[in-house]
């Protein structure tokens, strides 16, 4: 038996866990059986205006939903209502009922996001029909929760399906037809792991004022004091006079491209894939190594003009970048 | 005036391992497998050696090798940086011992895992950070996604292609004639595997304008090179191979790889240097010699070795290698083994040992009527090269 560091077993962690998950799944039965609020009423009693709206909507042309005669002459006798507006008939509008009661389902949800399940996307709906209805009927609907499902993991994330039944009744008390409806509370998936931070640059004491002062946003060129050469990369002694005094300039942030390439492999998951490079020769007439932004591989072309902006990358590097002249 | 260790020494021995993706043994183990292999090619015993040279990136420390293969005290040990730079330089650095007398027999060597184990394309990604000169040389281009020798090299490529109108298809054609060579090498990777230009313009991105074909194998193995005196290697069980040159160099503004900062940035200062050295020291002209083996890591840097040695002029290289010109049959048959590209990618020792057998005459691609082959080192570094010949 695998021993973890803290000593504990491999298989007991595992039991614990899903016994956690079991005693949740049961807390969660519960709630099954019970009805969410009081019968709903249907606004109004079916009718032949909303009958058209639906039929000419979808191009239903089946004559028994709108033409007496022709509903006379079929089985049942007189015009009926399409089964599948069922739902439609108890429906309240786009405003949102205020619903926030503390029945059943609410207290489920809250079970349910007390563990993270806070996501919901509806996922199917199945109506079974008893019988047509007609204009003139006059329809309720009581909700009741039909099945929790145990922990389920899908594409969006781990949760329960949750089904609740809608039961649709007439003045009488009798039902016309039913509707499986069903959600996933879940947690949603956590999202694909963040970039890595790009290779960082070794810093020494010859080089960090350069990429501090790219932190704060502006691109520096060294300049010789002996001599008052420009340089780049940074450096401790000019070659030209030996001076070891030097400061340094802003650069101007013009340029063109020297010479580019376009990696594709090996992929280092900081980068995004064709990379593009390039090697700027700066007006000043110092070189420099930066990637390109807004800019696809078709448009670098060698001598072509680019501007050059400091970006921040990560929390502890920012570096020029080169946007090429239009 | 130009160095004087021409003709002081020779090469008497070389041995190697097999040449693979996966040794499934230790590098240590390539490397004691490679100099027992090199000791007994030139029919001497462990105790005749007391010299022994490696590259700094070597992981395997001589006196370790010594204490395996039985050989004893050492008066002379040492190791060249620069990655495959440091090739001929291991040389280099042996002829100085064997001509000063600081050493007789000296063993250069060369052994690794650079497939099975830390992958030598990685380039710098993987390596820790450090506020060293050395690390810093990368702090430039790292951050901006340029980690790996592809795509330093690829850099440079894309101006010379610039400059001198060379095109994918000219690169194409130095890796269609290594793949050629190394066809008929049993020893090589690539045995059997040739590839037309097509498939090399086929294959895919690795750093645009580098296709796949243009950048050589990564491989396991081990090679091993003796140098003694001209004197003793002609007692000894091979036909002695002269080395006629030898020479090390690095450019102006020189930089690991990266040597972006230069005016021109398509040319190899550093191993002009080194040809100029070479010619010099040793008299000869590039019409002296009858095959080459050129670095190939990356096939651009062969076109752009080819105008460094002065075989033509800047910016024709790509005119020189067309027809065939490069591969066997042409006037300059290059890396008769396969090369790097096609038989295996050990750091360029593999390539000295091609040289000696062209000389001595048992290459499997054997060019008629050797009698002097030009070997060069790691190109985009300091690097070294050498001139070998035969004996008279």
């Amino acid at each position: 038996m695998a021993i973890t560091r803290e000593g504990m077993t491999v298989s007991q962690t595992q039991q614990e866990t899903d016994a956690d998950k079991k005693a949740f799944y049961e807390q969660l039965q519960g709630f099954v059986g019970l009805q969410i609020g009081p019968p709903q009423p249907a606004p109004d009693e079916v009718n032949i205006p909303m009958i058209r709206h639906l039929v000419e909507a979808v191009g239903d042309e089946n004559p028994i939903y709108l033409d007496e005669a022709a509903a006379k002459a079929s089985r049942h006798g007189e015009v009926v209502a399409p089964p599948t507006m069922l739902q439609a008939w108890v429906m309240h509008g786009i405003t949102p009922r205020s619903n926030e009661g503390d029945g059943p389902y609410e207290q489920m949800n809250r079970l349910l996001f007390s563990k993270g399940f806070t996501s919901v996307v509806a996922t199917n709906c199945e109506q079974v029909y008893d019988r047509y209805v007609k204009p003139g009927d006059r329809l309720s609907m009581t909700t009741t929760i039909d099945s929790i499902s145990e922990e389920k993991t899908t594409g969006l994330g781990t949760g329960h399906f949750v089904t609740t039944r809608q039961d649709y009744w007439d003045a009488d008390g009798n039902r016309v037809g039913s509707m499986l409806f069903r959600i996933i509370r879940f947690r949603p998936a956590a999202k694909s792991k963040p970039k890595p931070p790009r290779p960082a640059p070794a810093t020494t004491h010859d080089n960090s004022w350069w990429f501090d002062a790219l932190k704060d946003g502006t691109l520096l060129i060294q300049r010789c004091k002996g001599c008052g050469e420009l340089r780049n990369p940074p450096h401790p002694m000019c070659a030209s006079c030996r001076s070891m005094e030097w400061d340094s300039i802003e650069a101007k942030g013009t340029g063109s491209i020297h010479s580019y390439v376009v990696t594709h492999y090996p992929v280092v998951p900081s980068f995004d894939y064709p990379l593009p490079i390039l090697l700027v020769d700066l007006d000043e007439g110092v070189r420099m190594v930066m990637n390109p932004i807004d800019a696809t591989p078709e448009d670098l072309q060698i001598g072509r003009k680019v501007t050059i902006e400091v970006h921040k990358c990560d929390p502890d590097l920012s570096l020029p970048f080169a946007r090429l002249a239009k | 005036m130009s160095n004087k260790l021409g003709r002081t020494a020779a090469i008497c021995g070389i041995g190697a391992t097999e040449f693979s993706k996966d040794s499934g043994r230790s590098e240590m183990k390539l490397a004691v497998e490679a100099v027992s292999a090199a000791i007994d090619d030139a029919g001497l015993t462990p105790s005749d050696v007391d010299g022994m040279v490696t590259y700094s990136t070597d992981n395997n420390p001589d006196v370790e090798i010594a204490r395996n293969v039985g050989i004893g005290g050492l008066r002379h040990f040492s190791r060249v940086h620069y990655g495959g730079g440091a090739a001929c330089g291991t040389i280099a650095l042996a002829t100085m011992a064997v001509a000063t007398g600081a050493a007789d027999v000296v063993v250069c060597y060369r052994a690794f895992n650079e497939r099975s184990g830390r992958r030598f394309g990685a380039g710098v990604q993987d390596l820790p950070n450090a506020a060293t000169a050395e690390r810093a040389q990368f702090s430039y281009t790292s951050s901006q996604g340029l980690l790996t020798p592809a795509s330093w090299v690829a850099m440079v490529a894309r101006r010379y292609m610039h400059l001198y109108g060379a095109t994918s298809e000219d690169f194409g054609r130095v890796a269609v004639a290594m793949r050629k060579h190394a066809a008929t090498n049993p020893a090589a990777w690539f045995y059997n595997q040739p590839i037309t230009l097509e498939e090399h313009q086929q294959s895919r991105w690795i750093v645009d304008p580098l296709h796949l074909f243009d950048c050589c194998q990564e491989s396991d193995g081990a090679q091993a090179i003796i140098v003694t005196t001209p004197e003793r290697a002609r007692d000894l069980k091979q036909k002695p191979v002269m080395i006629d040159a030898v020479a090390q160099g690095a450019g102006k503004d020189q930089w690991t790889m990266t040597s972006f900062y230069r005016d021109d940035i398509a040319q190899l200062p550093e191993m002009k240097i080194v040809a100029d050295e070479l010619w010099s020291s040793s008299g000869l002209t590039p019409a002296d010699i009858q095959t080459a083996v050129l670095y190939d890591h990356f096939s651009p840097y062969v076109l752009m070795q080819l105008e460094e040695f002065g075989f033509c002029k800047r910016g024709e290289a790509k005119d020189f290698i067309k027809n065939g010109n490069i591969e066997l049959g042409g006037d300059l048959p290059l890396n008769t083994h396969g090369g790097q590209l096609g038989e295996a990618y050990i750091h360029g020792m593999n390539g000295i040992a091609e040289g000696v057998r062209q000389v001595r005459g048992t290459s499997v691609n054997q060019i008629p009527r050797v009698e002097h082959v030009l070997v060069s080192a790691g190109t985009g570094v300091p690097t070294s090269g050498l001139i070998l010949g035969v004996d008279r």
